[in-house]
């Protein structure tokens, strides 16, 4: 088939069961795969390596218009190395580095919470009994937020990651445009439950943020408003595929899962290579700001550059037998949490969760079964992952 | 035959970090036969960093950095004991005490020790220290921690700066003499160089340049020191950071080619002898080697770099336990790293091999930076400072050769990226102490004098 609708039937929905075929395509039709729309694919491991550490590869999206301000996801240094040292504060090292070790216990807990009335024989879905409730939880204790507002901010976060999502065949301006609408919206809600807190600090970021007593060290409104946005979507949208992928793929592989059940003590590298062989975020988009060159072919400045960071995860020229699942795999440096200047600021939280809820689950898994395989997929390519995973315990 | 290599007897002279990871990485080779480690310290190989940085700082304790083995190398581990020769004919190691040792193949990691300050009565007083051991490490921490009025660290390179930085972070006042114009100026360079020294003053380090300490005064423990300058420092604690000494007076009669920079070396780990004829059974790692590097004009390299220690071992090890045609050069490129004063100061490639630096990303100012070093027109060096993760990128430069100065449209590229100032790299023969990294081979436009 022809490469130059790679990206098309990547972004198809029928694909999203199983878009590593088409992986393997991109790679072979790689390094650099051109499509119609003037814009390339990546997707083998060295190459994007090198992208990704590229200074000259910009994270900002194109402007179009008055742009508004973006979380540090989408900025570049060194305004990126100032807005994310700020909101690393209050979160991890240097200046807070026993943070996130200091939640296990809570985790640990809503973990069981959640399982408490999981019994044998149940059918239960893991996304909405426990993938989804438990990074939420967490990610709103954290940043300080009501769980019960959750439902307010779920059809938020469901519109402004649809508007991130990749779709070259399809017209975006409603997409964008609720998007947008969503972002001011949730924006406007976190400053409140912000300035709530100005003068009446409590253990959360939002406080640490909006009490900071150094003023070179504030965030602006804009920028808190543009932060916490962030985090509270990054960190409910991820997490929830780890948990659940992690749970498909155990019940895929019935002699990996009593591999793990054997050897609890290899969770943490079993997690690692979920997040090489199922990764929650399977692409991002970069734009050279000067005339690149890859592997021979010419990039012109301002080209949409897609790097497949899931395609570089299978790739045979980094990975022995890159589509088995091996949780004792050696040298496993996955891109399940990018690399370079955005390396995922949560990953240390993410891994956390994920280990906890994996380990929680593991005893019921040994006699649990899927309901339906595939599961149905939520439509989003970029950050994919099940809807549903009904499964019977 | 190449099944044999996967048997015999190896033995490995030197228990550091080069040591112990030759000695595992034998065994993931499938290596089968006996393996013996020598070490003249009576300790389990040990990390050294941390004895300079977290040590210091109480927030570790000098017997706490042993090394963690990835797996058993299955070893008799032969520690405290100190080998005295060897015999390239009867191929055996000799031992202050006990039996020769025979082997079938030899690998030399002894490393290197700190440069002793040259009147021995005035190193033995008391308050002297040096710094390279786990012993020397708790006595410094010992002292620190009890809150000397001042300390003085003869030399600023890195350990000397690293040493002044723990001093001012626990609030104890501290003098830094330093022969060269800046500090850490042998291995960075001019322009780094004065960086190093804002940091240092605006630390409240009384940073002394360009001179010399010519004498240390106590009795019994020391009380000051006199400078080539006619001043006078009182200091209750002395540190001596004046470079390292590779550890080869023992392979003097050996007749490899051993010397003041180091065991010569080719690229496959092998040692020449004093002919440089290659030999076949012994082989060199870690900082006591010098070896062909094809990146930096073949120029004969000496690290005292800790990733260096661990990636010339693994290539030691595979290449003693496999045949010629399945051995491997020791090709990576040169990697180090420092904290001090706040700052984070990585390097990739040889600062040492350059003339002319550019600033390629953010600025001096805002002390976060990328720094790339050219050697006649290509990239060959880059440090960053609080900017760790552009420098894949310029490894990738350096290992394809790029043209320097490197191309435009990097992020947070000040205007200064467009022009590019000469590197002043000192000559090395006039440095009291030497860089970590050294050339010590031959260039025709780069003579070295005096080594």
């Amino acid at each position: 088939m022809d490469s130059e609708t790679l990206l098309a039937r990547i972004t198809d929905y029928a694909s999203r069961p199983n878009p590593y075929p088409l992986y393997e395509e991109l790679r072979q039709a790689g390094p650099v795969v051109w499509q119609t729309d003037g814009n390339c694919l990546i997707g083998t491991y060295h190459q994007i390596a090198a992208l990704l550490h590229d200074p000259r590869m910009s994270a900002a999206p194109r402007p179009h218009g008055e742009a508004p301000r973006q979380p540090f996801l989408r900025v570049d240094d060194p305004e990126h190395h100032r807005l994310r040292t700020l909101a690393m504060r209050p979160f991890g090292p240097p200046h807070s580095p026993r943070r996130i070790e200091g939640m296990r216990a809570e985790i640990d807990r809503i973990t069981k919470e959640l399982m408490a009335s999981f019994e044998s024989g149940q059918k239960i879905d893991i996304v909405d009994d426990f993938a989804y409730p438990l990074p939420v939880t967490v990610i709103c204790r954290l940043l300080g937020v009501p769980r019960e507002d959750e439902p307010l901010f779920r059809a938020w976060s469901d519109a402004l990651v649809a508007a991130a999502d990749v779709r070259p065949d399809q017209d975006t301006t409603e997409t964008d445009k609720a998007g947008e609408q969503a972002r001011m919206e949730i924006g406007g809600y976190l400053l409140n439950l912000a300035e709530q807190r100005r003068g009446h600090p409590s253990d959360d970021l939002l406080s640490a943020f909006v009490n900071e007593p150094d003023p070179a060290l504030r965030l602006t409104q804009e920028e808190l408003a543009v932060t916490a946005v962030l985090l509270l979507i990054a960190g409910h949208e991820t997490t929830v595929n780890l948990i659940t992928n992690g749970v498909l793929t155990l019940l895929r592989q019935p002699e990996q899962l009593d591999h793990l059940r054997r050897e609890p003590d290899l969770l943490p590298r079993a997690v690692e290579e979920l997040l090489r062989y199922e990764p929650p975020v399977h692409m991002r988009e970069r734009i050279p700001h000067a005339d690149i060159e890859v592997a021979g072919t010419a990039i012109p400045q301002g080209t949409s550059v897609i790097l497949v960071l899931a395609s570089g995860n299978r790739d045979p020229k980094r990975f022995h037998e890159p589509d088995r699942f091996d949780p004792t795999r050696p040298d496993n440096q996955h891109f399940g949490f990018s690399s370079g200047i955005h390396f995922c600021y949560g990953a240390p939280l993410a891994r956390l969760e994920a280990q906890t809820a994996l380990g929680a689950l593991l005893p019921h898994l040994g006699t649990a079964s899927l309901v339906q395989d595939p599961p149905p997929y939520r439509q989003n390519a970029m950050l994919r992952g099940p809807r549903h995973l009904p499964v019977h315990l | 035959m190449p099944g044999d290599l996967k048997d015999g007897r190896i033995v490995i002279v030197g228990a550091s970090l080069a040591g112990l990871r030759a000695a595992e990485a034998l065994r993931e080779e499938g290596f089968t036969g006996s393996l013996t480690v020598v070490g003249d310290e009576p300790h389990a190989p040990y990390d050294r960093p941390p004895l300079s940085k977290q040590v210091l700082l109480g927030q570790a304790t000098a017997d706490t950095t042993e090394l963690p083995m990835r797996m058993d190398p299955d070893a008799e581990w032969r520690l405290g004991v100190r080998a005295t020769g060897v015999d390239l004919l009867a191929k055996r190691v000799l031992l202050e005490d006990g039996e020769p040792l025979p082997y079938d193949r030899l690998l030399i990691t002894t490393g290197t020790r700190a440069r002793p300050w040259p009147d021995p009565d005035e190193a033995a007083l008391e308050g002297v220290f040096t710094l390279r051991t786990c012993e020397d490490g708790a006595g410094l921490a010992e002292r620190l921690a009890a809150k000397p009025e001042r300390v003085l660290v003869i030399g600023a390179g890195f350990t000397g700066s690293e040493i002044a930085s723990a001093c001012r972070e626990l609030g104890v006042e501290v003098t830094v003499a330093e022969r060269g114009p800046a500090p850490l100026v042998g291995a960075l360079g001019g322009t780094l160089s004065k960086l190093a020294a804002v940091m240092q003053r605006n630390h409240g380090v009384d940073l002394r340049t360009g001179v010399t300490v010519t004498a240390l005064h106590g009795n019994g423990s020391f009380t000051g020191a006199e400078l080539s300058d006619g001043s006078r420092v009182d200091a209750d604690v002395c540190v001596v950071a004046l470079g390292a000494i590779r550890n080869v007076e023992w392979l003097a009669d050996s007749g490899l080619a051993a010397g003041p920079r180091g065991i010569a070396c080719d690229a496959g780990c092998r040692a020449f002898n004093m002919y440089g004829i290659v030999t076949d059974d012994v082989f060199v790692a870690g900082d006591v080697s010098r070896f062909p590097h094809p990146l930096f004009g073949y120029q004969m390299l000496s690290l005292e770099h800790w990733g260096n220690a661990v990636e010339q071992a693994e290539v030691a090890a595979h290449n003693m336990v496999n045949p010629g045609p399945l051995q491997r050069p020791h090709l990576s490129i040169p990697t180090f790293w420092s904290t001090q004063f706040g700052l984070n100061i990585k390097s990739v490639g040889v600062p040492t091999f350059s003339d002319h630096i550019v600033i390629a990303q953010g600025s001096l100012e805002a002390r976060r930076l990328a720094m790339v070093y050219g050697y006649q027109g290509r990239v060959t060096a880059a440090v960053t400072v609080d900017m760790a993760k552009a420098l894949d990128y310029y490894r990738h430069l350096i290992e394809t050769a790029a043209p320097f100065p490197p191309p435009p449209g990097a992020q947070d590229r000040p205007i200064a990226a467009d022009i590019t100032i000469p590197s002043e790299v000192p000559d090395p023969s006039v440095l009291s102490h030497g860089p970590t990294v050294a050339l010590t081979g031959h260039l025709p436009d780069r003579r070295l004098t005096v080594v």
